[in-house]
């Protein structure tokens, strides 16, 4: 039981990861395709400013319950994936230093430099990480000791790409929808160009990514065993039938709110597919980790639940508070005369 | 080289790189919401260009803090996957509790310091740069907790071919992660101290904002001072820890191969590993070792040759890198004596005023210098006698890891370089119009 809470917890760190992370990796993503100078360069920055990091977070939070909740699903999940995720790990690292470093110096080469690492960083880690829990849906070639028995690419299986293809827009979709509410005049115009442009994209992938995975994966299997699982589905749809219906009346916020239940549901589909199983072998459905056979001990798990009942609760409201504190519209001018700006 | 030894490499590139911006971090921190406090107190505006000025020079190396930090926890899945799923139980909560507790504090109030100046109230403001130094420091204190049980594991039970959690209060109260977390925090101080020291010592020697420099010398000199001597008195205790829970590193620190009762201290020493002896060995103070391990002139003291040979860590890196950091200490209390002597001087020493600022990456070296005793002199054991790190590496392939290591030694070797500039650039600049 206290196993099963915590996979739906695991489940729900992931998908506040992706709705978090999710809006900064795919506005990163469409910095050279909707930005015109400087000053519009500079608002896409600091819409994202104040937040990536404390976004970051999550997914160090998440990985962290992984290796506390289920240090075999850990162990065996970052060893398997072992070239994907240091990849991931340096794109997280030039993400962050193309933040930081881009104003700190005067120079519009210099720049243009961290444009372009910004730009490549965020696309890339945005692929991986669909491509990583493709993989996990999928299955991935583990023997009886955990060992990982494929080679890179392995991992780059058509259904694997798919899922990177999917994350990717998703991610654009939900950056572009939160530029749209961040941004004015014509930097918003061109966002939400890009938003009518997406949200069919989507709608096509998400048919398409759907239609792969019941060929590929056994998640359906779980849910027509438990019909009642369906619900996680219909909340995804309605979250992105939700999306259109916002922005086409320009309520951005909410908008972007409905993609956010949208990566909720799109998360908790997946993963909860492939419930007991956390990590599935596709060499013999004997070796895979299950939420029961890679768990920790009874005594961490309601310690770790105790620390998590406390504390996550406090951590959102005091991200709450700070997502509030900046959302306001930015203003290229504004942001051209603060020192403290990116 | 096989996948174990790239993989400690790799392990040693990354922590060694990550606790270059860590202890500024955490020093920093402390004297940046303090300067905060002034101003907020007494409404001088000099404070708050200090404040500015001092938290630039903090966001620029704090950048690169947060993101080497995330790398090492994603190595403990990739490159130690036994090791993990050995200790999850125990290890992998801890890192998940500094996560939630400390790391999300941190990185949020950090931005809302970072942006916040016209968004916030002064008083609040500052109670942010307090967050953000309770945050950071007790994040440190998750993850020596976490190292703690790597060198004296407590509060664990053997079951089910790991060590499970028996006793969450023995983890968290473990004596030898107390002692590392003291010693660690105050010289992580004192690091920020003779940073500060030795840029506002520059700027004074240069006579670009004298003034506005001189107020921070005069501050941190004392702070420096205090904090070097209580790196030394830390480092004492926790040096009994070692001779009470892993007399075998203590040895290695020595130099030390007979076991000896009263055990002399010798200050000129260069061991020979493959003799099993010392070339040199002169200066003998009768019982001094004794004592520094045991606080007692008579008590034994083992020596190596008491331990089986696959049991030992490697005598020459530990004991080269004991006695450097230790006469760096020594360096650091005069050097500091010295400044807080000088403070309220109108023209301090100019040779002091020059030292000064070469005196940055000391403290530093001495760091790393410390870590490498306590790391190497762990070894052969990953946890310690639970654990070989030989043992302990995820079955990947050597190329591999090679690919990753060659990554990250060019990676980080580009963004250290550039973040140094980017902190000397705007060291140099002086402070801005607030």
């Amino acid at each position: 039981m206290l196993a099963t809470i915590w996979f739906v917890l695991w489940c729900l760190l992931w998908a506040v990861y992706f709705v978090l992370d999710g809006f900064d990796l795919g506005m990163g993503a469409l910095l050279p395709f909707l930005a015109r100078g400087e000053g519009e360069r500079r608002v896409m920055y600091n819409a994202a400013g104040p937040f990536w990091d404390g976004n970051e977070v999550w997914l160090i939070a998440a990985g962290g319950v992984t290796f506390a909740a289920f240090p075999k699903t850990y162990a065996v999940m970052f060893s398997a994936l072992y070239l994907p995720l240091l990849l991931l790990l340096f794109m997280l690292i030039f993400r962050a230093v193309s933040f930081e470093f881009r104003n700190k110096i005067d120079n519009s080469l210099w720049r243009r430099f961290w444009d372009l690492v910004h730009f490549l960083s965020n696309f890339v880690a945005a692929v991986l990480l669909g491509v990583a829990f493709a993989n996990l849906f999928k299955g991935i070639p583990i023997d009886q000791a955990g060992v990982f028995k494929g080679t890179f690419f392995t991992f780059l299986s058509p259904y694997a790409l798919a899922g990177g293809v999917f994350f990717l827009f998703v991610f654009m979709l939900h950056g572009a929808l939160w530029l749209c509410f961040k941004s004015q005049d014509q930097l918003q115009e061109r966002a939400l160009a890009a938003v009518c442009l997406l949200w069919p994209v989507v709608l096509v992938l998400l048919g398409a990514f759907l239609v792969l995975t019941s060929f590929y994966t056994g998640t359906f299997g779980v849910y027509l065993e438990r019909p009642v699982l369906f619900a996680i589905p219909l909340v995804a749809v309605a979250g992105f039938v939700g999306v259109k219906a916002m922005f086409t009346r320009r309520k951005f916020l909410m908008a972007w709110l409905c993609s956010a239940v949208f990566i909720i549901g799109v998360t908790f589909f997946g993963v909860v597919g492939m419930f007991p199983n956390m990590l599935i072998s596709s060499l013999d459905p004997a070796f895979s980790v299950t939420v029961f056979n890679g768990c920790s001990s009874e005594l961490t798990l309601k310690i770790m639940l105790g620390v998590a009942l406390v504390m996550v609760p406090i951590v959102l409201l005091y991200q709450f508070w700070a997502y509030r504190l900046f959302s306001h519209k930015l203003d290229a001018d504004e942001i051209a005369s603060d020192k403290h700006a990116y | 080289m096989d996948a174990a030894m790239l993989s400690r490499l790799q392990f040693a590139v990354a922590v060694f790189f990550h606790f270059i911006f860590v202890p500024l971090t955490l020093g920093l921190s402390l004297m940046v919401a303090w300067m905060e406090t002034r101003y907020v107190k007494t409404g001088d505006e000099v404070w708050l260009k200090h404040t500015k000025f001092w938290g630039k020079l903090f966001l620029i190396n704090f950048a690169l803090g947060v993101v080497t930090g995330i790398s090492l926890e994603f190595q403990f899945g990739t490159n130690w996957s036994r090791y993990s799923e050995f200790v999850g139980d125990i290890f992998g909560s801890l890192l998940a509790i500094e996560a939630t507790v400390a790391f999300f504090l941190e990185s949020t109030f950090i931005a809302v310091w970072h942006f916040g100046w016209k968004k916030i109230g002064k008083k609040l403001h500052c109670l942010c740069a307090w967050l953000v130094f309770f945050a950071g420091n007790i994040s440190a204190l998750w993850i020596i907790i976490a190292n703690g049980f790597m060198q004296h594991p407590a509060g664990y039970v053997l079951r089910n071919g790991r060590a499970e959690l028996e006793s969450f209060r023995d983890v968290v109260a473990n004596p030898y992660a107390l002692g590392i977390f003291s010693h660690v925090i105050i010289t992580a101080w004192m690091l920020a101290g003779f940073f500060v020291l030795g840029i506002s010592a520059w700027h004074m020697l240069k006579e670009t904002h004298r003034e506005f420099f001189r107020r921070t010398f005069r501050m941190a000199a004392p702070f420096t001072l205090v904090a070097a001597l209580l790196v030394a008195l830390t480092g004492d205790i926790h040096g009994k820890n070692v001779s009470a829970y892993q007399p075998a590193k203590l040895a290695a620190m020595e130099g030390h191969w007979e076991t000896a009762k009263p055990a002399p201290f010798y200050l000129l020493v260069v061991p020979n590993e493959a003799k099993e002896e010392n070339s040199i060995e002169a200066i003998g103070i009768p019982g001094l070792l004794s004592f520094l391990s045991f606080g007692d002139f008579s008590a034994e003291v083992k020596g190596l040759k008491d331990f089986p040979k696959q049991d030992r860590p490697p005598v020459a890196p530990v004991f080269w890198s004991f006695r450097a950091m230790v006469a760096f200490g020594m360096l650091f209390i005069f050097m500091a004596f010295w400044a807080t002597w000088q403070r309220k001087q109108e023209v301090p020493d100019q040779r002091l005023m020059k030292l000064l600022p070469w005196m940055i990456p000391l403290p530093y070296l001495s760091i790393a210098l410390g870590w490498a005793v306590a790391e190497i002199g762990r070894q052969p054991w990953i946890v310690y006698k639970l654990m070989r790190t030989s043992d302990a590496v995820s079955p990947v392939p050597a190329e591999h890891v090679a690919i990753t290591l060659t990554g990250f030694v060019c990676v980080y070797a580009l963004l250290g370089l550039l973040d140094i500039l980017l902190l000397i650039k705007y060291a140099r600049k002086g402070p801005e119009e607030a």
